[in-house]
């Protein structure tokens, strides 16, 4: 009996080490994720105001702009139908360029200008972001896939 | 006429392979000797065919045969010769061609290093990686044909991303694959186990070495491509949670729990059908992995074009080869029973803590890297998770598996004294302490999460010099030399690759507590201080490279107050020629305890330019951790047990002959 009970203690404390676990998970998971919005959302205030989320869309031609320490970069990401003005410290990832895809992931400021901590980097310039693709095909201009992934019998 | 032949070898491989899967599979089943014993020299035929196939597909990359749709899309004719065979697993055909290859190649393995199993047991694991690979090759043919031809014929190739123009690429894919697929053989003992409603000590002990292999190879593969995105992605990090990354990391972590709970089953004979299941999920994991990455679900530099009709046979092929062997699980399991007992405090008991944490982790990253895709796939919004749920999941859950890392080697089976662990260990406990706190008091910036990391890699080194100690103090041989042979391989082995996991949380937490990170605006000629060294931006040149040119910086590195020059660093700004892709190209300077790390940003006017200075102390010690990690790995498959058993497995065979009449 006494080692049944022993046994049954060695379970219960499993179970409860198992839960705790659980409980950890949920909890870091809930508090992580982050929520992809397009220009047009963030305009329409559904954007989070206390935590990180991102938004993705093309990057506005002719609208970065740089500080005089140039680090500090300024640009406006747009899925066609509204704007978001951004702003970021630091260096950009090579494959970043105007009038193309982006994905920037930060919180809205008080002032309405999204602050990026982070602009991310994509592997290949013909590559679309698909949180971007999604942003322009929300807004009523989707892009055409073939035109960004290009992959099949494109000649020199 | 290379890639006709090359397809040509394709259609025969699946046709060896479906022989394969299907002749020894009834002749096991019916008891057929003849049947059986055609699994060997089928296996080698196919193994032959498959060369041959990716031979073809290599000379057609390497002799820019661009009338073959796979090298016009991912190669070129500038690109160097060794590029140009990398590029051969560079795309989605040919990486789907180089699993089946490595998969030809471990079937092959295992049917010469099998000689010594019953013939019936080698009949249903063959047959069972003839079922895997036909798969694959009927997934290649159907959907990925690696040498379709294009008309009218390129002049030019597209090029290989510049990302992948790199040696570190050029290994990373097929180690990984070594890996992966070699979680094959595992599963295909333990289903041959499940068939056959056996399995013992000896079953456990065949399968051992091959699965340590494929979580050697695993563990090399992940850790060159960490490197890669170190060096190469010009970010510096070297581990981002990217669900690309977790899709090779999640079937690691069900590698590390099945190693060690098949040392139980060897050892104990306990845990079978727990270390049957770990088989099982292992490779499918690896499967969901190689599905993740390369169907383009993910995007990332690995994903392609995508087809649909892929993704739905790969589905098909995941649903089958994972519910198959899952409904077989359950259908047989019982069967092979549960094992002997054993006290809460005994090295069983450790080992079984060691893979519910690891389980635990697995399915805490399992959701942190599915639960998006599920999101998306059912049209819910689109989410990330971040690495800080990664960190705050996984950490807590590894401390207590690392503690117990310390413990399990010297605790015994079945039973252990706590003041037996505790007289053995205890000197160990105190210079981990001391050692970790004097750390934080010479270097400065304490935390206790950095204590208690310092704590456990320290606790796991002093412990298992411990019981190095101990060991040899007690061997009976005369000389440290004879007592240090003496010992098994495998323990050494096990020493080694824990000593590794040490070194890895040593670098981890060193580069993560220490480093310093600056992105600044640099005029030709300013100098800065970072991490004890001063750097001089000097300027910038145009350099030509073989296929691009580049935007060459110098920077000079000095010690704040010296004029002598440790080192010059000259990051690259790349544009290539074939696809005008701009590339950054980091300058590292690495040394024993510490990295530095120099990367052009952009030209802000005037010769100035945005630089990316970093310091990262000790970071080098997480790939050589992983390095040990492997090395103890390799090591502990060449223990003598693993080659000296013909007699005793001829013995086995006997009894297992009999067991199946009875």
């Amino acid at each position: 009996m006494k080692n049944r009970t022993k046994r049954g203690l060695w379970i219960a404390a499993g179970l409860a080490g198992l839960g705790i676990a659980a409980a950890l998970v949920l909890n870091a998971f809930q508090s992580n994720l982050v929520f992809f919005l397009t220009p047009s959302q963030v305009a329409a205030n559904e954007a989070p105001r206390d935590r990180n989320f991102r938004i993705g869309g093309l990057v506005e031609a002719g609208s970065v702009a740089r500080d005089r320490d140039g680090l500090t970069v300024r640009f406006r990401v747009t899925d066609t139908a509204k704007t978001i003005p951004v702003i970021y410290i630091g260096i950009l990832p090579d494959l970043f360029r105007e009038g193309k895809g982006v994905v920037a992931q930060g919180r809205i400021g008080s002032d309405g200008v999204f602050q990026a901590k982070e602009v991310l980097a994509k592997h290949d310039e013909n590559y679309m972001p698909p949180e971007a693709a999604e942003a322009l095909k929300k807004a009523g201009h989707p892009m055409d896939k073939g035109a960004f992934a290009g992959q099949k019998g494109t000649k020199k | 006429m290379i890639p006709e032949l090359g397809h040509f070898a394709l259609v025969v491989a699946l046709a060896l392979a479906a022989a394969q899967a299907i002749l020894p599979l009834v002749g096991a089943a019916t008891g057929r000797g003849a049947l059986m014993a055609t699994a060997r020299p089928i296996a080698a035929g196919q193994f032959i065919f498959v060369v041959g196939a990716f031979a073809a597909l290599a000379s057609c990359f390497v002799g820019n045969d661009f009338s073959v749709a796979n090298v016009a899309n991912n190669s070129n004719s500038t690109l160097p010769a060794h590029y140009r065979f990398a590029a051969t697993w560079g795309s989605h055909e040919g990486s789907m061609l180089l699993w089946t290859l490595m998969l030809a190649s471990w079937t092959f393995l295992v049917s010469i290093f099998s000689r010594h199993l019953p013939e019936r047991m080698i009949a249903r694991v063959l047959g069972v990686m003839g079922l895997v690979s036909m798969g694959f090759l009927l997934f290649m043919l159907l959907t990925s044909n690696p040498f379709d031809r294009m008309l009218p014929p390129a002049e030019e190739g597209r090029d290989l991303n510049p990302l992948l123009q790199d040696p570190g690429m050029v290994i990373h894919p097929p180690m990984l694959y070594m890996g992966y697929v070699g979680f094959s053989v595992a599963f295909a003992f333990a289903l041959a186990a499940l068939i056959e409603g056996r399995l013992d000590a000896a079953w456990a002990r065949w399968s051992r070495p091959w699965t340590t292999a494929a979580w050697c190879f695993l563990t090399i593969g992940i850790a060159l491509g960490s490197g890669w995105a170190y060096y190469e992605l010009g970010w510096g990090g070297w581990w981002f949670w990217d669900p690309v990354e977790n899709a090779s990391f999640m079937p690691w972590l069900a590698g590390t729990a099945l190693i060690h709970s098949l040392a139980v089953t060897e050892k104990r004979g306990t845990f079978r059908s727990w270390t049957v299941l770990l088989a099982i999920v292992a490779f499918s994991l690896s499967l969901v992995g190689t599905f993740l990455v390369r169907s383009g679900v993910l995007t990332s530099v690995h994903a392609f074009a995508t087809d649909p009709r892929r993704g739905v046979f790969i589905l098909l092929f995941l649903v089958v080869v994972i519910g198959g062997s899952l409904a077989l699980f359950a259908w047989r399991a019982p069967k092979v029973g549960l094992g002997g007992g054993f006290a809460p405090v005994s090295r069983e008991s450790m080992l079984l803590a060691n893979n519910v944490l690891l389980t635990v982790a697995l399915t805490a990253v399992m959701l942190g890297t599915l639960y998006p895709l599920f999101l998306d796939a059912l049209n819910l919004g689109k989410i990330s998770v971040g690495p800080p749920y990664f960190d705050t999941v996984f950490y807590p859950l590894m401390a207590p598996a690392i503690f117990l890392m310390a413990v399990g080697p010297v605790a015994s089976w079945k039973q252990a004294a706590l003041p037996d662990l505790w007289t053995r260990l205890r000197w160990a406990l105190g210079a981990a302490l001391v050692a970790s706190i004097l750390v934080p008091l010479v270097a400065g910036r304490f935390s206790v999460g950095k204590l208690l990391a310092l704590w456990l890699a320290f606790w796991v080194v002093f412990a298992g010099a411990v019981q190095v100690w101990q060991r040899l103090k007690s061997a009976p041989q005369a000389g440290t030399w004879a007592k240090v042979c003496a010992q098994p391989l495998a323990w050494w082995g096990m020493t080694f690759a824990h000593l590794g996991i040490a070194v890895f949380i040593l670098g981890v937490t060193l580069v993560r507590g220490y480093e310093t990170e600056q992105d600044l605006r640099m005029s030709p000629g300013q100098k800065v201080e970072i991490g004890g060294y001063e750097f001089t931006f000097v300027g910038t040149r145009e350099v030509p490279g073989p296929n691009y040119t580049a935007v060459q910086g110098e920077v000079q590195v000095r010690r704040p107050g010296s004029t002598a020059i440790v080192e010059t660093m000259r990051p690259e700004k790349r544009t290539y020629h074939a696809s005008g892709q701009t590339m950054t190209e980091a300058d590292i300077d690495t040394g024993f305890t510490r990295d530095l790390y120099v990367s052009l940003g952009e030209p802000v006017g005037d010769g100035a330019w945005g630089v990316r200075i970093y310091h990262k102390p000790f970071v080098d010690w997480i790939w050589g951790g992983a390095f040990i990690m492997a090395l103890g790995g390799f090591l502990a498959i060449c223990d003598r047990r693993y080659r000296l058993r013909k007699a005793a497995v001829a013995a086995q065979a006997g009894l297992a002959a009999g067991g199946a009449k009875a």
